[in-house]
Parts: structure tokens; sequence; C-alpha cells
């Protein structure tokens, strides 16, 4: 590539140049042949927003028959799908379940490619849908949420599941949640002892006193990962309490003029950066993975840790009864709580051979007494589904119950806001990491924090 | 693939023009030069140009990779080429050089020079399986083993307690100071080694005369280093330049593995901003005008690069 055609004296080119000149008209005329084949990129895909069910069309709810295979494409770690296509079937011999695992990363960024190809999975993890149901990849489930009576479950549910226009919150159902996940903080029950805690922070004042208490007596705050933005999990807690909840789920649903470059947003990013001077974060925090956090919180090494109800069954494993639950206190006492919570989203792909046999295995996912007991002994999770369906009973005392007991003090007299690193594709790794790991070491302040994300979701979002 | 069944004719039967003798001989000689090409053209031709050309198309369209695309000209480059969020890991790429190039060519030249005195035996041998072993090793695999080097608790830190220097130690790939050094070594590990095994090889070839003449003339090891085995390493030493540049200049799995740009933007870098547009944020068509911009800057880094090391033959 580098080097020119040497000439012969009175112009005439050696015989290896000729051959070579060859070499490049037959390179030119491969990648001619090779290129010529596409026209604009994209052009191939389905129409935006066709759906397979479209509403009104009544759908089978019966088992399917005959001998029939379903593909999932779920997480690596995350043994819930396995556990569910196991007892199912065993309840139905005749259906197979084949599973493939990625890592979470790996699955998010492959997802749109692997539903558009021709051997799209029967169902698949998929934390943010938008963008996929623009393109017309997923199925649209609502009628089968008619037929199935989806539509009478609690309506927050299945809400952040919808999308209209590339906005989420009403229009067709194009997800089901399998474990509705809540967060709050995860405590050392002998490490609050020791400050003189004995029960749970009721206002954010209170929660910040104990913070300073452990920080006294030398013990460490707050265990938090950050090395991929972890830290959003205590700020959206925070945010949570400052900011009415509607105005964060417009922002994390896209609806058009949302901002979060609000006064509640750069008082919640101050107090991150006030902590992070105080000191409440571990030093290597930036650089803390998510296992090392889990493993450190598990030996004790810390008061709080921010996380999801997902952990609980491993804390109960790890902790035994030394480790207790709350959610986020309020900023004043008495007010109604807001956790940040989501379910796990699972779609089905508007390309699936077996859109009907899938919407029955999440039916039955919801419904049926062992799989509900399986989302809740996996997961920690509340199983969702219908709410006259009793919660399946767990060991008391266990983390697990205090978790199942917040998802419902949530459910009656809470709110749930969904995950802010859920707003868009590229909300998560190309702002709230860098810019919170720079607002805990004093490198950047609750204003420019607000500022940066607003800017880059408003860039995002215009693209 | 129709070009090999497109097999020339005899001169003169088409009755055209009389064509001049040999001339058939010589054509033909390059058509079999060509056949015995093929088997790496066409790899090449589908997986380094079209590739190729395909970033070029995709890059003047706003695609997210699964839905309809919208040819939008330009805007994307205009993106690129005005947007300040692509200056810092542009700089970040430039600073990587000093890692990725300055260190591992200058030491590999010390140690190749000091290899080269070494008798062949077991400690030589044993310095070059110990230097060329970082080649060996996926660089995924060798980043996460220094990502454990590093950590809180890592090897690092615990020699810098074990001496003395314990106020010292801190995670390194979350410090804002110390995680772009602590990637650039990473680098610099890695690379020494094949700038050594290619500079020893360089070394081998050099005439042995020269070195009987420097020693008769009473040279000692540093006056022969400068006079004999630096002007002899001529082409080694751009060959090293130009691979580590490239290197440095489009890296991408160290920091994916080590740091993900972090902490803050502090090892932030094109490739992994291209990853990151393209599979994360699913902005195809600026990832892609990205990329060609690397590609270009690369070239215009490098093609100098090459000629300064020919120029002087």
């Amino acid at each position: 590539m580098f080097t020119t055609l040497p000439a012969l004296p009175g112009g005439r080119r050696s015989p290896s140049a000729r051959s070579r000149r060859w070499v490049l008209a037959a390179a030119v005329a491969v990648t001619a042949v090779t290129a010529a084949a596409c026209g604009a990129p994209g052009s191939g895909a389905p129409a935006a927003q066709t759906s397979s069910g479209a509403t009104g069309q009544t759908v089978a709810t019966t088992a399917p028959k005959g001998p029939v295979t379903l593909n999932f494409y779920v997480e690596t770690g995350f043994p819930l799908p396995e556990k569910l296509a196991a007892e199912f079937q065993k309840e139905y011999p005749n259906v197979k379940i084949k599973i493939r695992e990625d890592q979470f990363a790996v699955l998010t960024q492959n997802a749109p490619r692997v539903m558009a190809g021709n051997d799209a999975p029967d169902l698949i993890r998929l934390p943010t849908i938008v963008a996929s149901a623009k393109d017309g990849l997923l199925a649209d489930l609502d009628s089968y949420a008619k037929a199935y009576g989806w539509d009478g479950y609690p309506a927050g549910l299945l809400n952040q599941m919808r999308v209209s226009q590339g906005v989420r919150g009403s229009g067709p159902l194009y997800a089901m949640g399998v474990g509705y996940n809540i967060t709050g903080v995860f405590y050392n029950k002998s490490l609050a002892a020791r400050i003189g805690m004995t029960r749970p922070p009721q206002t954010v004042a209170e929660m910040e006193s104990d913070l300073a208490k452990a920080k006294a007596a030398g013990i460490q705050p707050i265990v938090q990962f950050n090395d991929i933005g972890g830290i959003n999990f205590p700020f959206q807690a925070l945010l949570n309490q400052y900011e009415d909840p509607s105005k964060i789920a417009d922002w994390v649903f896209d609806k058009p003029g949302a901002n979060l470059d609000t006064p509640a947003a750069v008082k919640a990013a101050d107090q991150i950066a006030a902590w992070g001077k105080a000191g409440y974060f571990t030093k290597d925090a930036n650089a803390l993975t998510y296992t090392d956090m889990m493993s450190r919180f598990g030996k004790g090494q810390g008061l709080f840790m921010f996380n999801g109800d997902w952990e609980s069954q491993n804390l109960d494993k790890a902790m035994g009864t030394n480790v207790g639950f709350f959610l986020a206190p309020p900023a004043t006492a008495g007010a109604r709580p807001v956790a940040m919570s989501a379910p796990g989203t699972y779609a089905i792909p508007a390309k699936s051979k077996n859109i009907a046999a899938t919407a029955f295995f999440l039916n039955w996912v919801h419904t049926n007494p062992k799989a509900r007991q399986i989302v809740v002994d996996v997961t920690g999770a509340s199983p969702g589904g219908p709410s006259s369906l009793p919660i399946p009973p767990v060991k008391s005392g266990s983390v697990v119950a205090q978790t199942l007991q917040a998802t419902r003090e949530l459910g009656q007299k809470g709110v749930a806001v969904d995950f802010t690193a859920n707003a868009t594709a590229g909300i998560y790794a190309n702002t709230i990491k860098p810019e919170l790991q720079k607002l805990i070491t004093g490198r950047e302040t609750g204003a420019g924090f607000a500022k940066a994300l607003q800017a880059d979701y408003a860039k995002e979002l215009a693209q | 693939m129709t070009l090999t069944t497109d097999r020339p004719q005899a001169p003169g039967r088409r009755g055209s023009a009389p064509r001049r003798p040999g001339a058939g001989r010589r054509r033909r000689r390059a058509w079999a030069g060509l056949l015995f090409t093929l088997p790496a053209l066409v790899p090449y031709a589908l997986f380094v140009l079209r590739p190729l050309l395909t970033s070029v198309q995709y890059s003047l369209y706003d695609w997210n990779g699964i839905g309809v695309a919208r040819f939008v000209g330009l805007d994307n480059y205009r993106a690129v080429l005005t947007s300040s969020d692509e200056l810092t890991p542009l700089l970040h790429a430039f600073e990587l050089i000093g890692f990725f190039t300055v260190i591992p060519v200058a030491l590999g030249l010390v140690t190749a020079a000091l290899l080269h005195g070494l008798p062949d035996g077991p400690l030589a041998r044993t310095a070059r399986v110990v230097l060329f072993v970082p080649q060996v090793i996926p660089l995924v695999a060798a980043a996460l083993a220094w990502s454990w080097v590093y950590s809180s608790d890592g090897a690092f830190n615990q020699l810098l307690r074990a001496v003395g220097l314990g106020g010292w130690s801190r995670a390194w790939l979350g410090d804002f100071t110390w995680a772009f050094p602590a990637v650039g070594v990473i680098g610099a590990w890695v690379l020494l080694g094949l700038c050594t095994l290619l500079l020893m090889t360089g070394i081998n070839k050099i005439d042995p005369t020269l070195y009987d003449a420097a020693r008769i003339d009473g040279t000692g090891p540093v006056q022969e280093f400068f006079a004999v085995t630096l002007p002899g390493l001529r082409r080694e030493i751009g060959v090293c330049v130009t691979v580590t540049v490239i290197a440095a200049l489009a890296s991408f799995d160290i920091v994916y593995v080590t740091t993900q740009g972090g902490p803050g933007d502090q090892t932030m870098v094109p490739g992994l901003q291209i990853f990151q547009l393209a599979f994360t944020q699913r902005d195809v068509g600026l990832a892609s005008a990205n990329a060609i911009v690397l590609m270009v800057l690369v070239l215009l880094v490098v093609t100098p690069l090459q000629r300064i090391s020919k120029g002087a033959e």
C-alpha cells in the first residue's frame, strides 16, 4: 500500500509492475462485485411498526400441541429462564426449550441483529425496547394481553413496556416482565448496631447522619461499584425523592420535551459529590467492579450498598440474618416511598415462528404457582401477574422477605420509577458513567452533571 | 470469481492489431501470478476491502444498523470534524505513541543489543521467551491479568506495601492521574517483545565483519551500538515504529478491557469511541465516518514514517 510502482526508463513498466496492475484491477473488480450487491443500508429491513399479532385479531391461548422447539436468548449468570424452562418442559413434554446465553452487554449489543436475522429467537432478554419496537423487530403482544387478561394486571407493570412513536408508556405492548425488580439499600446489621443505627433511616437526612457516624467509627459507609457508573443507584435514589417522579418517568420514556436539568437533579448530584468528598464511597470506587462490590459487602466490608432485590437470595446465602433491606428514604418523614424499579423485560421478536407458544409460556410464568415460586426463589423479586394471586411463601426474616415486603409497600402507597440509565442506548456509557466518576472525585459539579446529562440526552434523541 | 474462468486468448486470434512477440507470454505469466495470489486476494477483498467500502457507504447515511437508512451526505463527517468530543480521544491516541512506540522501540534496541552479546544458551533463550510471551497471549487475557495487577489488592499494590510505599498504593485504573499511564504500560509490555524480536533478527543480519572492524578500531560496546548496530537496523526500526504507531492510534482491546475509557474520559481512545457509537449508541453512520477519519489519519502519520525509514537507502 505504501509502495509506488517503479517505472523503467522510457516509460515502460516492468513485468512485475504490469502484474501488479492486474492484481489491482482484479481487486477492484472483486470489490466492485461485492459492493454492488448492496443498495442503501437497511433497505431490506422490515417496515417500521409491523406486528404479527395485530390488535383485535383473535389468538390461540391453548397450550402448544405437537413437538415445538422454542429458542431463548438470555443473559449469562442469571439462571431464571433456565429454571423456568426446565419446569415448563416437565409440564409440557412436547415443548423443547433451547437456551443460548451471552454476557449482558454482549446480548444488548447483538440483540437487534440477532432479531433481524432469519433464525431469530422466540424469546429474548431485552432491557431497552424502544429502538427495536420502532424498527419493527418486536411482536406486538396486545392481542395476547387481551386474550390472557394481562391488561388486567396492575397498570404500572405493563405500561413501561408499551411503545408508541418512540415513546414508552402507552401504545402496543412489546415485552413482558419476568420478575419485577425493585432497588433500595442493603445494610449490614452488625455494623449498623455498632453505630447505634437501630432502624432503617426514615429520611435522607437521617441516612446522612448514619453515613457520618460510620465514617467516624472507621466503618466504610457505602460500598458501591463505579467502574461502569454504579453510583447511579444512589444518585437516582436521591433524585427520586427530590424530583417529581412523573417527570423522571417522562425522561426515561423519552417523552418529547422531557428535561432533567432541574434544581432537584442538581441537588441530588451535589449531594453525591459531597458524599464523595466526605469519603463515603470507597477510595477505589471508580475501579470497583460489581462483582468486587458484592464480595466486599458480603464479607462485611461496608455498611450500605445500593442495589436491587435480584441479589436478595445471594445475600441471604452469604450473610444470613446479618443483612437488611430498606427502600431509599424520602426527603421528609412519612412521605410516600419512590424507588427505582423495573422488570426484567423479555420480548418476542417479530420474526419468531412460535409467537403463540411463547406467549403461552409468558402467561404460564405469571400465573402458574410453581413458576411464580421459581421467580421468587431465584430472583427474590415479585412475580407480578394478577393482583389476585398470592405471593409465593418465603422464609420469614430473610432479606428476600424484606424485599418482597418492600415491593408490596411500594405497590400500595409508593411510586416505581424506571432506571434513568435505560433512557437511551448511549446515555449510561457515554454520559452517566464518566460524569459520575468525575462527580465523586470533585472534577464535576452537580450543576455541570445535570447539564451534561440533559445535553447528551437531547443530542442522542435528536440523532 | 469470474476472473479465473475468463482465460486469456492466444495472441492474434482476435485478428485485430498485431502484437509484439512475447507480449502474450508475458501476459500469461501475469495471469499465472494472479492465480497464485487469488487465495490471498479473495479473502482480502471480502474481509478487508469490502468492509472498507461499506464503511465509506455507511458513513454517508444516518443509520441505526437495522432500520431504513437516510442519506445525509457529508453530515457525519461534519459532525466528526467539528465536535469537541472527538478531540480528547484523538489526543490520547497520540499520547499513547509514547508508550506504544517510544518505550518499546528504545527498550527493544537496548535489549536486542544486550541479548546479541549473550552467548546462545539457556539464559538467552529464556530471555527471548519471556520477552515474546506477551505477543502469544491474547490481548484481552493480558489486559485482564493486568487489571488484576493494578487493582486495590493487586500485585502492584502488594509490592508497594512490601517495600514500605503503602501510601502510594491506589486503584491505578480508577485514578484520574494514573489510569492513562497504567494503560500505556500494558501496551508497552505487549509491544516490547515484538520490537525486541524484530530488532534481534535485524542484528543477526548485520555483517559480522562490521563488528570485527569496529573492535579492531577499538570501539567500546556503546560506540559499537551507535556506529554499527543502530544504522544497520534502520529498516527494522522503521517496521517497529510503523506497527506500534498504528497500534497506538487504533488501540481498542486494552482500553476496552481495563477501563472502558474511564475514569471520566481519561483513557478514551478513538477505537473505543467508534465501538460505542456503533454498538451501544447504534449510530452506525457516525461511527463509520469516525472510522474513516481515523484511517486517513493513521495513513497520514504512517506514510511519512515509511518514507523516512526507506529514504536513506
